[in-house]
């Protein structure tokens, strides 16, 4: 992958490109669509006209700004939905099995809720349910959702609402972290019997890596970009060079 | 750094926390909302190091709880078992899965704790104007906002086997009340981590401030 220092030459013209004298500038404020501002650090900068699959990093503080994905909004389209019929195989069938004295047992993630939820800890079972099923399936449902609608031109103001929720979800996605817990929780329980790995298991680890590869695709400065805007304007032309 | 690095601040100029797009930043009402999706804009996120500092403190104060209370207790034929965190890490040991007794240890008790000491570190050299090792700090916080998450793992796995372990009269499992605060730990770090602003490490003092707002 090629790496590209972000840094144009802003440091030295910054004063003639200012704001107060860029197209865009009214009454009611000033943007320029082709400055960043390093979420990390501040820096200002331009990104300078990245080949494909190069990223450019902020010259401060290495940030990772952008990296240059080909059709990035149609493959995130075509991993979102694989990820959500994964999701929901890896919630209609069992995910542990357990046996021992002739009795037998299994569980799903819904399972491992109820449990919690009965056992008189809701607060946890809640955070279960957040992490391990609704986060997942709202960061599968808004990147699917938001690569359906950006192809209607112009793009509808209510994509921009999941595309910062996606960031949210995705936090709070923890997945490949409940798939470890599982694993743990099967070898603490093989002391006291017999453990059954169900078909969900795979599923889910199938699903680590669909989420981790959906994630890597999206492009969510592709996405902004086609976005209609609150503010009554119309957005610059883009700049040569710059996404 | 050079003194050519000029940060979007010094110039009046806001990045959305959002969508990115960097526009200035009004004291109009209007003029405080980003003009492409609305975000609210801030140079510098709302009350970051208060904010920052109550929740590292409380997520502090609930770890004493979460590890000292049990986490999980079994019920067998050969009889009950209470268990801690700490205690259920020891269990874990033997020839074969010691090194899931490790990755437990260090999700459920360094994790936890050594994002408590990375934030705690951050917001002091933060409020004192530190301008050395600034890359370093910020790629501090980098690792700490990407591992934290994984403190989660204790309370999968505390679910998973009381899920499963349920054939009552014979074994049945349950957890303990050290699982919430446990829980909490997790949940009022992510917020911490979150409510901290990067940018305030790159901030100069005051005073060396290029006077060009």
């Amino acid at each position: 992958m090629k790496w590209v220092k972000s840094s144009f030459p802003l440091a030295d013209s910054c004063e003639d490109k200012s704001l107060s004298r860029h197209p865009a500038e009214s009454a009611r404020g000033a943007y320029d669509a082709s400055l960043l501002a390093c979420p990390d650090c501040d820096l200002l900068q331009r990104l300078p006209p990245l080949p494909v699959g190069a990223m450019a990093s902020c010259p401060r503080c290495q940030a990772r700004l952008w990296r240059h994905k080909p059709d990035s909004l149609e493959r995130t389209l075509a991993l979102a939905i694989a990820a959500a019929i994964l999701l929901l195989i890896a919630n209609s069938v069992p995910m542990l099995g357990l046996s021992a004295a002739g009795q037998e047992a299994s569980t799903t993630v819904i399972g491992g809720v109820l449990a919690m939820w009965q056992d008189g800890r809701q607060e946890v079972a809640m955070l279960v349910l957040l992490t391990a099923l609704i986060a997942p399936a709202l960061e599968i449902g808004s990147l699917l959702m938001v690569t359906l609608a950006v192809r209607w031109r112009p793009t509808p103001r209510w994509v921009g609402i999941l595309l910062r929720g996606y960031e949210i979800f995705r936090e709070w996605s923890m997945i490949e972290i409940m798939l470890l817990g599982v694993l743990v929780a099967l070898i603490k329980i093989a002391e006291l019997a017999t453990v059954i790995p169900g078909l969900a298991i795979f599923v889910l680890g199938t699903l680590v890596f669909l989420l981790a590869a959906m994630a890597a695709v999206f492009d969510p400065r592709d996405a902004w970009a086609r976005i209609d805007w609150v503010a009554d304007r119309n957005p610059p032309p883009p700049p040569q060079g710059s996404p | 750094m050079t003194g050519k690095d000029i940060s979007a601040r010094s110039l009046g100029l806001a990045g959305c926390e959002a969508c990115g797009l960097v526009s200035r930043l009004l004291a109009a009402a209007d003029g405080r909302h980003c003009p492409r999706c609305g975000e609210h804009l801030h140079f510098r996120r709302p009350a970051s190091i208060e904010r920052c500092w109550a929740l590292v403190v409380a997520a502090l104060i609930l770890y004493l709880p979460a590890n000292l209370l049990p986490v999980l207790s079994t019920y067998t034929p050969f009889g009950a078992h209470t268990g801690t965190i700490m205690q259920g890490v020891i269990e874990l040991w033997s020839p074969s899965s010691w090194p899931l007794a490790i990755v437990v240890f260090v999700a459920s008790v360094t994790i936890p704790l050594g994002k408590l000491m990375a934030l705690a570190y951050l917001l002091l050299t933060v409020q004192r104007g530190s301008v050395k090792s600034s890359r370093q700090r910020v790629r501090l916080y980098r690792m700490v906002k990407f591992i934290g998450r994984w403190s989660m793992l204790d309370v999968f796995v505390v679910t998973f086997v009381v899920a499963l372990v349920q054939l009552k009269p014979l074994m049945w499992a349950e957890p303990g009340g050290g699982v919430i605060f446990f829980a909490g730990v997790v949940v009022l770090t992510m917020f911490a981590v979150n409510s901290f602003d990067p940018r305030l490490i790159w901030d100069l003092p005051q005073k060396d401030h290029d006077g060009r707002e």
